[in-house]
């Protein structure tokens, strides 16, 4: 049932083979053609501007007032490539393997090996439309390394890679815009997927502003909406992103896989109240210079919560640098799973080092010293005292993470230059989503899903800096040639009537949702449903999981879900700004997709990832795999409410890589 | 459109400009908000010269006696009849009055371009006082001029002036004009003048390096030095006007 | 703490606006200024009545989104921060806080706080960009070194996030800052600069049809900038327009 379309042929080759073989659509039928892409992050700005650059007719789509505000901006530590500029055994072939372990090995092997291979093609392309990365002082790129490898292969631009990066895209959407090679329309959300004959043939959206319904017809759809942790409801994902159209997809046929495959990052800024509406990531690059410790005894720690005792006060072997003990040849590079529930371990066991017992130090003093030291010496002041080299330090790291750092000052009100900075792991990405062929389309013909939105590259773990390649990848060097070979079937289809039944159809059903949530008189704000959720989430089907638990979260979803259609108030009209009702409908998606999230937790008896069943675990409390019965990716079909979807198994065949237990110690 | 006209009418736009107006896209650089910016700095800027040389005439109102008065009488003769003079002294009304049409069409615009204004906004916590209030400034010194003019310029010109040795006796119109015993306003008059000088001291102090960076003359390298010029340039200018009315005052009562 | 909040409301962007009083309690310090706005919300949803519609998502000072303007202030009395990322522990115990929109006849107002940014797009739109197709085959990224320095400053132009406090704050809602900024950082990289002519002119044309006022260097804008951009940016522009007009043909 499931064919995932990989090339024959050996890995290397199974990409520029495919480029080969598949049919092309010449330029005067692009022109007949339309195709309409959602979300304009990463993956839909690229992809939406590549392909109007190709010549067809690009309707985008973005539920922020601008394109330029996808939360592709907020990615801050960098973008990985196999160029090897640093000499130091980089290579295509390693950026695969790191990407695939670093997955647990839970991910298809041909779209991997394609992603190492365009990677580099992303950092040429990028720098020609004037991204300002990093340099050195020769003039040629600088590079860092970043969790889970043992190379520097991430590109960057200081904390803001992201937002470098999607200014790229969006500068070359516009200058597609201006051509009116594509059509762009702010603030506007995707409703749903219209089908006719089987295949995707446009959508229902509303107009954000004037609560307007509006049918768009399109020879494709293509959704680069992003992921989907909002669902946790305390996230470093922005207030809007949401699930709603790849949720609508999901239940206009196409598959969802590994859904409860999440990112819990380990270095975010701990919660401080009920009220927190998010949570700020510190950058995963932080982890090249600070280490992670919790203290050796209760005492301290209990001290240290009190308020008798800071942090700075411990002495080395009172703390406990509990990476670099457990995984001493990743050390606080282990990829963000492992960190993350390394910290979680302590945590529970009672060492959390704030009120809430929940959190951890990320402690740059030693790296305030070994700056300061080699800044003495190049300096050539032999005879520095402690004070001054401190001082120096600071200023080189100030350099690196100078942002970074005033972020955390911003939002704690503490220095991280004086005291270490405090940090627990929080919900970051989601490497589950829509299930997609080698040519990035769902199960429904002419329904393609790029970036975050599909679940294809990451496995059960990603590592840092490929969510940027993956989305950059997809949209500039993947999408506009695989769609071309769906859509050379089109070029005598002509332009597709709206007024087809089935967009009557599909706009009536969106109208009566909307009226239902606007007509419904309850007393409960939404917030207060989605803080929930992400409660039973995060309680249940968060860093780690078990059978009970999740039965618990299923149900409790199941009560909650109908208590949210039955209370939840919406004040205000649908046909007006109205911010809530948006939020309502998405939180009524994130409704059904909790529960489906724990569904697949439930169905899956190994430990793999960002997956960690307990009840799956070695000794020493690492993640069990089963690779004898899980090697698979489960692909849930819709057959109405979540508990009734169906699960199909994609086989993962593994033919250049043999499948170890990961290990990074 | 009106704003083309003037510019057209007065037709002190560099005349390089006007060869790349059918070229340009949808507004042109005679239209173009920078030009006005550009304008206004380089009239600007020109008054600045302007305002050193008529101090330096006006300086030998300083030089007492009857030496004092042949000087200066001579200077004014000069000022109104050698032809080079003449033509620079169009180019100044010409800048006063560009200056003038120009800063009043940018506050229209900018007027325009915030029609409902804030409730509560705090300039002070993030720009000068002068910065934000160079119309006002402006309109003083408007205000200044045309009074300044009606009291020297139209009597030398058009008025009935007494002589002395051959040439118009400018020296003792204005002399006595802060004479306390000859003018009765001559305290108010005074007081205007040196009120005036203030004004164009704060005018200058944000104008004069303003102007450089409308002109995008900026560079880290020489940033202080014109921010130096241009503080200097305020205090200095304006205080040696303003202690002339102040010493013929003082002298004379 | 407690504090009184008075908020502008606006039912629509034809529709005249006023001030709106909230007397709010037990606000805690460490709520960043948009969880402050989202408590008040949580309440006027409760009573029945419609919550204060506002711009916000990633609320971690980077996509700018948020725009409020703030006991006069764009982004309220911090510096180098967005609206998201400031908390109320910048304000004190009993103060009346005033919240108005960005105003600007270039941003109309949609509702509430929330304004209409687009110009800006339209603006990067007229040229911001470099004009290269999407290409497996464009030069090594190596292939041209780029001065550290230049990269540098491209980059600090380049972390505008098009909030718009430049407008917002200036008096003359000029928008000068967002547009050189642009300007900047492509026309100090080599790949920017075959364009950079053209670029300036489109791009200064198409600020000026938006209806944004001019500048007058009070250096408000750099000010308030949550990414510090500098006013350089706005002397680099006005050099570039004035010799792109003077040599293009």
């Amino acid at each position: 049932m499931l064919d995932s379309k990989i090339p024959k042929g050996p890995l290397a080759d199974k990409w520029s083979k495919h480029k080969n073989d598949i049919n092309l659509v010449n330029p005067a039928n692009k022109r007949l053609i339309d195709v309409i892409v959602v979300g304009t992050g990463l993956a839909g700005s690229s992809a939406a501007a590549s392909l109007a650059e190709l010549g067809y007719n690009v309707k985008s789509l973005c539920f922020q007032d601008s394109p330029r505000r996808a939360h592709s901006i907020a990615a801050q530590g960098g973008i990985n490539a196999a160029k090897n500029y640093q000499n130091d055994g980089d290579s295509v072939y390693r950026l695969f393997y790191d990407t695939v372990k670093g997955g647990d090995y839970r991910s298809r092997e041909a779209n991997v090996y394609r992603l190492a291979e365009v990677s580099a093609n992303i950092i040429d392309q990028c720098v020609a439309q004037g991204v300002p990365f990093a340099r050195e002082y020769d003039g040629l790129l600088d590079n860092r390394s970043f969790g889970g490898v043992l190379v520097s292969r991430t590109f960057y631009a200081k904390g803001q890679t992201g937002q470098q990066l999607l200014l790229g895209a969006y500068s070359a959407l516009s200058r597609q815009i201006s051509k009116g090679k594509v059509n762009m329309l702010n603030r506007h959300e995707m409703m749903d997927i219209v089908k006719i004959d089987g295949k995707a043939r446009g959508i229902i959206a509303r107009n954000l502003i004037t609560g307007e319904i509006e049918r768009h017809s399109a020879h494709a759809v293509v959704l680069c909406t992003g992921g989907y942790g909002n669902v946790f409801y305390l996230s470093t994902n922005a207030m809007g992103s949401n699930v709603s159209a790849a949720w609508r997809a999901h239940k206009k046929g196409s598959f969802f896989a590994n859904t409860s495959f999440t990112q819990i990052h380990p270095t975010c800024i701990p919660v401080s109240g009920h009220y927190q509406s998010k949570l700020t990531l510190m950058s995963e690059s932080l982890r090249n210079d600070g280490r992670i410790w919790v203290p050796k005894n209760i005492e301290d720690v209990i001290a240290i919560r009190e308020g008798k005792k800071r942090p700075t006060e411990l002495s080395e072997e009172e703390r406990d640098y509990y990476l670099e003990r457990r995984y001493p040849a990743f050390g606080n590079l282990v990829p963000r799973d492992v960190a993350s529930r390394a910290a979680k371990e302590r945590c529970d066991a009672g060492f959390g080092v704030n009120k809430t017992g929940q959190a951890v130090y990320l402690d740059f003093s030693s790296a305030f010293f070994r700056y300061g030291k080699t800044e003495a010496l190049t300096r050539g002041i032999k005879d520095a005292s402690q004070a001054e080299i401190l001082e120096m330090g600071r200023a080189v790291v100030k350099s690196k993470y100078g942002n970074l750092f005033d972020m955390y000052k911003q939002i704690t009100a503490e220095n991280p230059y004086e005291t270490p900075m405090m940090i627990y792991p929080a919900v970051h990405y989601t490497m589950g989503g829509l299930w997609v062929d080698y040519n990035l389309m769902t199960t429904v013909p002419g329904l393609f899903a790029a970036g975050e939105a599909n679940f294809s590259d990451h496995g059960a773990n990603r590592l840092g800096a490929s969510a940027l390649m993956q989305g950059l990848a997809d949209g500039y060097f993947v999408l506009p040639y695989t769609i071309g070979d769906y859509l050379s079937d089109d070029i005598r289809t002509g332009e597709i009537s709206t007024d087809r039944p089935e967009f009557v159809e599909a706009e009536k059903n969106v109208k009566s949702q909307i009226a239902a949530l606007i007509n419904n008189k309850g007393d409960v704000p939404v917030d207060d449903f989605h803080r929930r959720l992400g409660l039973i989430m995060w309680n249940k089907c968060g860093m780690s999981r078990n059978e009970k638990a999740l039965k618990e979260a299923i149900k409790e979803i199941q009560e909650l879900r109908q208590e949210f259609y039955a209370r939840v108030s919406i004040p205000g009209s649908s046909n007006d700004f109205n911010p809530e009702l948006d939020k309502a409908m998405r939180v009524g998606d994130f409704l059904e997709l909790g529960e489906s999230m724990c569904l697949d937790a439930l169905a899956r008896d190994e430990s793999c990832g960002g997956h960690f069943r307990e009840e799956f675990q070695t000794e020493d409390g690492e993640a069990l795999r089963d690779d004898l019965n899980y090697k698979f990716v489960s692909a849930w079909e819709c057959k109405g409410v979540p508990s009734d979807a169906k699960l199909h198994k994609e086989d993962l065949v593994y033919e250049n890589i043999e499948l170890k237990q990961r290990s990074y110690k | 459109m009106f704003q083309f006209d003037i510019w057209l009418v007065i037709g002190v736009a560099p005349c390089t400009f006007t060869k790349y107006r059918k070229t340009m896209r949808k507004t042109g650089i005679l239209k173009s908000s920078l030009s006005k910016k550009y304008a206004m700095a380089l009239t600007g800027l020109f008054l600045c010269l302007f305002l050193v040389g008529h101090l330096l005439g006006n300086l030998q109102l300083f030089i007492e006696g009857e030496a004092g008065r042949v000087a200066f009488n001579e200077y004014a003769k000069f000022m109104t009849s050698n032809p080079l003079i003449k033509i620079m002294s169009y180019i100044t009304y010409a800048s006063i009055l560009f200056h003038v049409i120009d800063g009043f069409l940018l506050t229209i615009a900018n007027k325009k371009a915030r029609p409902v204004k804030y409730v509560v906004e705090k300039g002070s916590r993030n720009s000068s006082w002068a910065s934000r209030n160079m119309a006002l400034l402006g309109t003083a010194l408007l205000v200044f001029i045309v009074t300044h003019m009606m009291n020297f310029w139209w009597v030398m010109h058009f008025g009935d002036m007494p002589v002395h040795k051959g040439v118009k006796d400018l020296h003792t119109i204005t002399t006595h004009f802060f004479n306390p015993h000859e003018n009765a306003m001559a305290g108010a008059a005074t007081l205007l003048y040196v009120f005036a000088m203030v004004s164009m001291s704060i005018h200058l102090h944000h104008g004069f390096q303003s102007a450089f960076k409308s002109l995008g003359l900026d560079h880290p390298k020489y940033n202080s030095t014109v921010k130096f010029m241009g503080k200097a340039f305020s205090l200095v200018i304006p205080s040696a006007f303003a202690s002339i009315p102040i010493f013929l005052y003082l002298t004379q009562a | 703490m407690n504090i009184t909040l008075k908020v502008w409301r606006q039912k629509g962007p034809n529709s005249l606006g006023k001030m709106e009083t909230h007397p709010m309690s037990n606000v805690s310090e460490d709520m960043s200024f948009l969880e402050m706005m989202d408590v008040l919300n949580d309440k006027l949803i409760r009573e029945g009545n419609e919550p204060i519609a506002f711009d916000h998502d990633c609320r971690e000072g980077i996509c700018g989104s948020c725009s409020m303007f703030i006991n006069g202030e764009a982004h309220g009395p911090g510096r180098n921060v967005t609206t998201c990322q400031l908390h109320m522990r910048s304000f004190k115990d009993g103060e009346t806080i005033h919240v108005e929109p960005w105003r600007s006849a270039a941003f109309p107002v949609i509702k509430d706080l929330a304004v209409d940014r687009s110009a800006f797009d339209r603006i990067i739109q007229s040229g911001g960009y470099v004009s290269v197709n999407t290409s497996g085959s464009t030069q090594d990224a190596n292939a041209i070194p780029i001065p550290k320095h230049d990269a540098d400053e491209a980059f600090d132009s380049a972390t505008c996030i098009g909030c718009g406090a430049c407008v917002a704050t200036c008096k003359n809602s000029s928008a000068m800052l967002f547009v050189s900024a642009k300007v900047s950082q492509l026309s100090l990289l080599p790949q920017g600069k075959p364009e950079k002519k053209e670029r300036v002119i489109r791009m200064v044309d198409q600020m000026d049809l938006e209806g944004f006022g001019n500048c007058t260097n009070t250096g408000a804008c750099e000010v308030e900038c949550p990414k510090g951009i500098s006013i350089t940016n706005i002397a680099r522009m006005n050099r570039e327009f004035l010799s792109s007009n003077l040599t293009s043909k």
